[in-house]
């Protein structure tokens, strides 16, 4: 498989101390990888370098063999990157409607825009239903749906999403992980999903890699991840 | 009865500028969590150019216009050479800053113009209509109700009916996850500032000429009940700005007419006390919104 996205020897810190160390990682398209590991391992600090947040103090980011670097925060939507943050990322004082037209407001193709947030709504009824709701009224699983359609409105290549299940009922997280799965199959979606709930990522990722205090120690194919026991045992708590 | 009409009317026309004023110091507010102390200087410096500007060529309305306009230059200028350099650790940097730009600003002022003030026209008359022996309103009057209409108008539109709107209002909330949506979170802060120090140049043009004239200091005073009206209404509410603007205003007129001017500044005091005693958020505020 061919990757989209490629981190080569990453080093990235707040102020002095790295929080990631040297870390190479590689995203193949049209597949689900799954970033694993416990609290502080790195996780989030990789999602925020990859989308341009934080800037890599060493190391190069490729996608789609282009070097990023120099590349604003503002331009990766551009580029088809969706990041999805942690906490969800809902502007709690915007409409649900106004949420998802931030999602599309840089593209030129205002009809697909429209047609893409016809969709959504379609993929999420509770949002049809709440259109004129601020964000601080819905309920978490709300949030995440709308955080996750609004960044879909953009049609990403790629995928970036913060720890989705935080907070939510199972059966919340096993629908976007379904969606995930759907997305993929149907579209080519590339997705890095950062998880700590384990047992859902590996359900629906391909490839995952495992972490811990900002090293990258594991990474293989899903299936084999989950059999793996001392892998289990040593780093990811199951 | 005849005279609380007259105070009435009296107050509702001040209030009316304290709102558009007050509006301007919540656009920023919003922004950047920063009070722009420098408000009211900065209107007064294009106050200056305007009517440079209306001397120059006899056309008040031109001077109208090129204040405008230097508003929103100055107050993008003001935003990208220095307030995009406060260090935000504290929020008392950004009041410094723009207390120190005050200091320049009014010096400035005074070394070009001179400390003297000098008179500035209005575009109509300042001479009451009388309805029924009692005197309302003049041209003027309804010349700044009309302009600060238009004004909170057009700023209504387009925070809530356009892209743009949306965009600075993102932007305010949600600056990290506004750029990962691709806006120019930079861009619409310049355009904050703009906007707003053109809408307090506007409002500087409608008070001067009811005040002594131009001065370099000529908006301190109006600053002073204008960041009242603020606070009173919410510094983060757009319509507790207006709303709090014309309860100042009714309230000055109301304690100066029955009880002497000299009692007004304490009115406001006091009203600024009680509602931050009763409401500290402001009457207009969803306070549980967001934590600062």
């Amino acid at each position: 498989m061919t990757a989209l996205l490629e981190a080569e020897q990453i080093t990235v810190g707040y102020g002095a101390a790295p929080v990631l160390h040297a870390v190479d990682l590689s995203v193949p398209a049209g597949a689900i990888t799954a970033v694993l590991g416990a609290n502080g391992a790195g996780k989030t600090t990789l999602l925020r370098t990859l989308s341009g947040l934080l800037r890599p103090a060493q190391g190069r980011i490729l996608l789609d063999g282009q070097d990023l670097r120099g590349v604003r925060v503002e331009e990766m939507v551009r580029r088809g990157v969706a990041h999805v943050p942690e906490g969800r990322g809902v502007v709690t004082e915007l409409t649900v409607d106004e949420n998802l037209r931030l999602g599309g407001l840089w593209r030129k193709d205002r009809a697909d825009t429209r047609r893409a947030l016809d969709e959504v709504y379609e993929l999420f009824e509770p949002l049809a239903r709440r259109r004129r709701f601020p964000g601080h009224q819905l309920s978490g699983g709300e949030r995440q749906m709308l955080a996750l359609g609004r960044a879909l409105v953009g049609r990403p290549r790629l995928l970036l999403l913060d720890e989705p299940s935080l907070g939510l009922a199972p059966r919340v997280t096993g629908q976007i992980m379904a969606l995930l799965r759907k997305l993929r199959d149907t579209t080519g979606l590339t997705v890095l999903l950062v998880e700590q709930n384990v047992r859902s990522a590996l359900s629906v990722a391909d490839t995952g890699v495992v972490m811990s205090l900002g090293r990258v120690v594991a990474g293989a194919d899903a299936a084999t991840l989950r059999d793996d026991e001392d892998m289990r045992h040593a780093y990811l708590g199951f | 009865m005849d005279r609380f009409v007259f105070l009435t009317f009296d107050g509702l026309g001040r209030g009316a500028v304290y709102a558009a004023f007050a509006l301007a110091l919540v656009l920023i507010w919003r922004a950047t969590r920063i009070v722009n102390f420098a408000q009211g200087a900065m209107a007064v410096a294009t106050a200056y150019v305007g009517y440079s500007v209306a001397n120059a060529t006899g056309s008040y309305w031109l001077g109208f216009v090129v204040a405008i306009a230097g508003g929103l230059l100055l107050g993008a200028a003001v935003e990208r050479v220095v307030m995009r350099f406060v260090d935000h650790s504290s929020p008392l940097n950004g009041v410094v800053v723009a207390l120190g730009l005050v200091l320049v600003i009014q010096g400035v002022l005074g070394m070009i113009y001179g400390n003297e003030f000098r008179p500035a026209g209005a575009p109509f008359s300042r001479d009451a209509f009388e309805v029924g022996g009692i005197a309302l309103l003049s041209r003027f009057d309804l010349f700044v109700f009309a302009a600060v209409f238009a004004v909170v108008a057009l700023l209504a539109i387009l925070f809530t009916r356009t892209n743009v709107g949306l965009r600075m209002r993102a932007s305010a909330f949600a600056p990290d996850v506004s750029r990962l949506l691709g806006v120019n979170v930079g861009g619409m802060l310049t355009l904050g500032w703009a906007l707003a120090a053109a809408v307090g140049s506007m409002a500087g043009m409608l008070v001067i000429p009811t005040e002594l004239g131009l001065h370099p200091n000529a908006m301190d005073i109006v600053f002073v009940s204008s960041f009242t009206a603020a606070v009173v209404g919410g510094l983060d509410s757009p319509v507790g700005a207006v709303a709090g603007g014309l309860m100042v205003g009714l309230l000055l007129s109301y304690v100066s007419g029955y009880l002497g001017a000299t009692v007004a500044p304490i009115a406001v005091l006091v009203l600024l006390v009680v509602v931050l005693l009763g409401r500290p958020a402001g009457l207009f505020s969803r306070s549980a919104a967001r934590a600062v």
